[in-house]
C-alpha cells in the first residue's frame, strides 16, 4: 500500500511538473496548458499507454487532468470496437461523466452557499 | 507650445479631497491619510459593482462636506473607472446630479479628470468641479483576469488592484490651497509589450515620455520638484522608468528620488508581488498623501504622474500589445 | 528607443520566475493531491463495492467536492499561488476553475450568470478533451479497419 502511495505521489507530481514547464518555459496560459495535457491523455490512450500507467501509478494517473482525455478516448474506442463508426460518438461520456457532473453540481451548490468575499492576496 | 503641455495662469486650487478604501487597504502604508476605511470590500452592497459605486460616492461626499459645498453647487463631475462602460461612475453621476463626462485612461483616469476640471476652471466655466476615480478589486479582477477564487499562479511582476476611491474638488485659484500650475496630457506609447501580468513594463515608456515632455515644455529639471511620484508602475516598472530617464540624460541622483504610489502602497509585503495598481491607486495616494505633504509644508512643488494601461481582456486574447499613457499634474503650494 | 531595445531593457530589470523552484513546488503539491486521491481510492475499495478500475469515478467526484470547499472558503487560491501547476493540473484544479466562476457570477443570476459563465475557464479542457477523443478514436477505427493495427 505504501508503494502505491509513493507511486501516486511521484507520477502525479511529475505530470504536474510537465504542466509547470509548459506554463513557465512555454509561457502558456493555464487554459492552454490543461488543454494540451488533456489531448496528451487522449493520444496516449490511443496508443494503449495510459491504462498501463493507471495500473502502475493509480491516483497518480487518474487524478491529473490527463485522465479526462484518457477516459473520453477509452469510452469512444470501446464503443467503436463494439459498434463501429457511431460508437466513436456514443461512447465518450459513458465512462467519464463523474468529473464533469461533479464539477457542475458542486459549482452550482458552491454558487448557492458561497460568495467571493474577504479578499487577501 | 510643446505638445500636450498645459499651463494654468489662474492656478486652479484643490480646495478639498475625499479618499476611501477597502479592508485590504487597511494594511497600506498610506492608510492613516485616508478619510475612511470600509470593513467590507462590497461596502455591504449586494454586488461588487454597487460597492464600487458606493465607495466613489462616499469619496465625493467627503470632499463636498470638507469644503462645505452642496452637491447642487457642483458644476462638473469628471470621473471614470475600469469597469465596462464605466458604469459605477455613471451611477455616481446620476446620484450627484452634476454635469458629467465619463473618462477612461485606465489607472490614469483620476489625473485626467483633474486636468479637464482645471481647464474648465481656468476658462471660467466652472466654480466647483469634482474630479477623481475609483477601483474595486473584485469587479476589476473578474473583468480583466480570472474569477477571484481561481487558483492561478501570478508571477512576481503582477500587481494587486486596490479597492479605493479618491476625488478632489477644484475651484478658482485661492490662498492656502494646493494649486495646479501646469499639466501634461499623455501620448499613447506602445513598445509592443504583451504581458498583462507585467503592466509596469508596459507603462514605464509612457511615464518616461510624459515626464520628459513636461519638463521640456516647462523649462524645468527634475530637481525643481520636491517630489516626483508616479501612480502605479509598481516596483519593477519604477526601476525600468528610472533606467529610461537616466538614458535620456537626466541626473542619476535626481532620478533615483522618483517614487511610485503602487510600489509603496503595501510596503514590503511580498504577497502583493510588484505592488498596487488600479484607478483607485493613484487617486487614493495622490489625493491624500501628496495633498497632506503640501498642506504640512513638507513639500512645495510636486509632479504627480498617473500611468494607465489601455488594454482590454479581448486584446489580450487576440495577442495584441498593451498601449499605455501617463497624465501629469504639477501641484504647488506656497 | 525601439521595441526590441526596450524589450531587452525590460527583461534585464524584471525578476524571472525561478523555474526550478516552481517545478519543485508543483511536484510537491501535485504529488500530495494525488496521494490524497490514492487514499480516497483505497477507502472506496475497502468500504464499498468498488474495484481498482471503478473506484476512479467516486474518487474524482470526492476530490472535486473537496475543491469546492477549499474554493468557497478562499483557500484554493493560496494553494494555487504556491503550487502553480501542482494545483491546476489535478482534477481539483478543474473543479476550482468551474466553481470559482460559478460563485463569481452569482450576481448576474443563476441562468445567465452562473449557467452562462460556469465554463468560462474550464470550457477549453472539455472541448479539447472531447474533440481529441473523437479524433483519436476515429483514427484508430480507420487504422483497424484498414488492418494496420489492432484494438
Amino acid at each position: 500500500m505504501i508503494v502505491s502511495l509513493v507511486m501516486a505521489f511521484i507520477v502525479g507530481g511529475l505530470i504536474c511538473v510537465i504542466g509547470q514547464l509548459l506554463m513557465d518555459v512555454g509561457k502558456l496560459t493555464p487554459a492552454h496548458t490543461l488543454s494540451i495535457l488533456v489531448v496528451a491523455g487522449a493520444v496516449l490512450d490511443g496508443f494503449n499507454l495510459y491504462e498501463p500507467l493507471i495500473d502502475f501509478a493509480g491516483a497518480g494517473a487518474t487524478i491529473p487532468i490527463t485522465s479526462f482525455g484518457n477516459s473520453l478516448t477509452h469510452g469512444a474506442i470501446a464503443e467503436a470496437e463494439r459498434h463501429g463508426w457511431i460508437g466513436v460518438l456514443t461512447g465518450m461520456f459513458e465512462v467519464t461523466s463523474s468529473g464533469i457532473s461533479a464539477a457542475i453540481v458542486f459549482g452550482m451548490i458552491g454558487a448557492l452557499i458561497f460568495h467571493s468575499k474577504g479578499q487577501q492576496p | 507650445m510643446d505638445q500636450g503641455v498645459l499651463y494654468f495662469p489662474s492656478k486652479p486650487a484643490i480646495i478639498a479631497s475625499g479618499v476611501v478604501a477597502g479592508p485590504v487597504e487597511k494594511q497600506s502604508v498610506f492608510a492613516a491619510d485616508f478619510d475612511m476605511l470600509y470593513d467590507d470590500e462590497r461596502a455591504d452592497e449586494d454586488t461588487n459593482e454597487k460597492g464600487h459605486q458606493q465607495m466613489a460616492e462616499q469619496a465625493c461626499q467627503i470632499a463636498l462636506q470638507k469644503a462645505k459645498i452642496k452637491k447642487q453647487d457642483v458644476d462638473f463631475l469628471m470621473s471614470g473607472d475600469l469597469v465596462n462602460q464605466m458604469t459605477p461612475s455613471n451611477f455616481v453621476a446620476a446620484t450627484l446630479g452634476a454635469p458629467y463626462i465619463g473618462l477612461f485612461s485606465a489607472c490614469a483616469t483620476a489625473v485626467s479628470g483633474v486636468i479637464i476640471a482645471s481647464l474648465l476652471t481656468e476658462l471660467g466655466g466652472s466654480r466647483y468641479a469634482l474630479a477623481g476615480a475609483a477601483s474595486q478589486h473584485n469587479s476589476i479582477e473578474r473583468q480583466f483576469r480570472y474569477p477571484v477564487e481561481y487558483g492561478g499562479q501570478k508571477p512576481g511582476t503582477a500587481q494587486w488592484t486596490v479597492t479605493a476611491a479618491g476625488y478632489v474638488l477644484i475651484a478658482k485659484g485661492q490662498m492656502n490651497s494646493p494649486a495646479i500650475e501646469a499639466a501634461t496630457i499623455g501620448k499613447v506609447i506602445d513598445l509592443q509589450q504583451t504581458d498583462p501580468f507585467h503592466m509596469g513594463a508596459a507603462m514605464a515608456p509612457a511615464a518616461c515620455d510624459t515626464i520628459t515632455r513636461h519638463l521640456k515644455g516647462r523649462g524645468q529639471k527634475l530637481k525643481d520638484y520636491d517630489l516626483v511620484m508616479t501612480g502605479d508602475l509598481g516596483k519593477v516598472g519604477l526601476s525600468i522608468l528610472k533606467e529610461m530617464l537616466i538614458k535620456e540624460g537626466m541626473s542619476k541622483q535626481d532620478v533615483m528620488k522618483i517614487r511610485d504610489g503602487g510600489a509603496e502602497y503595501y510596503g514590503d509585503d511580498e504577497a502583493f508581488l510588484a505592488g498596487a495598481s488600479g484607478a483607485g491607486c493613484s487617486a487614493s495616494v495622490f489625493f491624500s498623501y501628496i495633498l497632506k505633504q503640501l498642506h504640512d509644508k513638507k513639500i512645495e512643488r510636486v509632479l504627480a504622474v498617473a500611468t494607465g494601461a489601455l488594454l482590454s481582456p479581448l486584446t489580450v486574447q487576440q495577442n495584441e500589445s498593451i498601449p499605455c499613457t501617463a497624465h501629469a499634474i504639477e501641484i504647488s503650494m506656497k | 528607443m525601439d521595441a526590441k531595445q526596450y524589450e531587452d531593457l525590460q527583461q534585464s530589470l524584471s525578476p524571472k520566475p525561478s523555474i526550478l523552484k516552481n517545478c519543485l513546488k508543483a511536484f510537491f503539491v501535485g504529488g500530495i493531491i494525488c496521494t490524497i486521491g490514492q487514499l480516497i481510492t483505497f477507502f472506496y475499495i475497502a468500504n464499498f463495492n468498488f474495484t481498482e478500475k471503478t473506484a476512479g469515478n467516486p474518487t474524482v467526484a470526492t476530490m472535486i467536492f473537496i475543491s469546492m470547499l477549499l474554493t468557497g472558503f478562499g483557500l484554493y487560491k493560496k494553494i494555487g499561488q504556491f503550487g502553480g501547476a501542482g494545483s491546476a493540473v489535478p482534477v481539483t484544479g478543474f473543479g476550482n476553475a468551474v466553481i470559482s466562476a460559478a460563485i463569481e457570477h452569482k450576481t448576474e443570476g443563476f441562468v445567465l450568470g452562473v449557467g452562462g459563465n460556469i465554463f468560462k475557464l474550464a470550457g477549453s479542457v472539455i472541448v479539447f478533451g472531447v474533440v481529441s477523443a473523437f479524433v483519436v478514436a476515429l483514427v484508430k477505427l480507420i487504422l483497424v479497419t484498414m488492418g494496420v493495427t489492432n484494438w
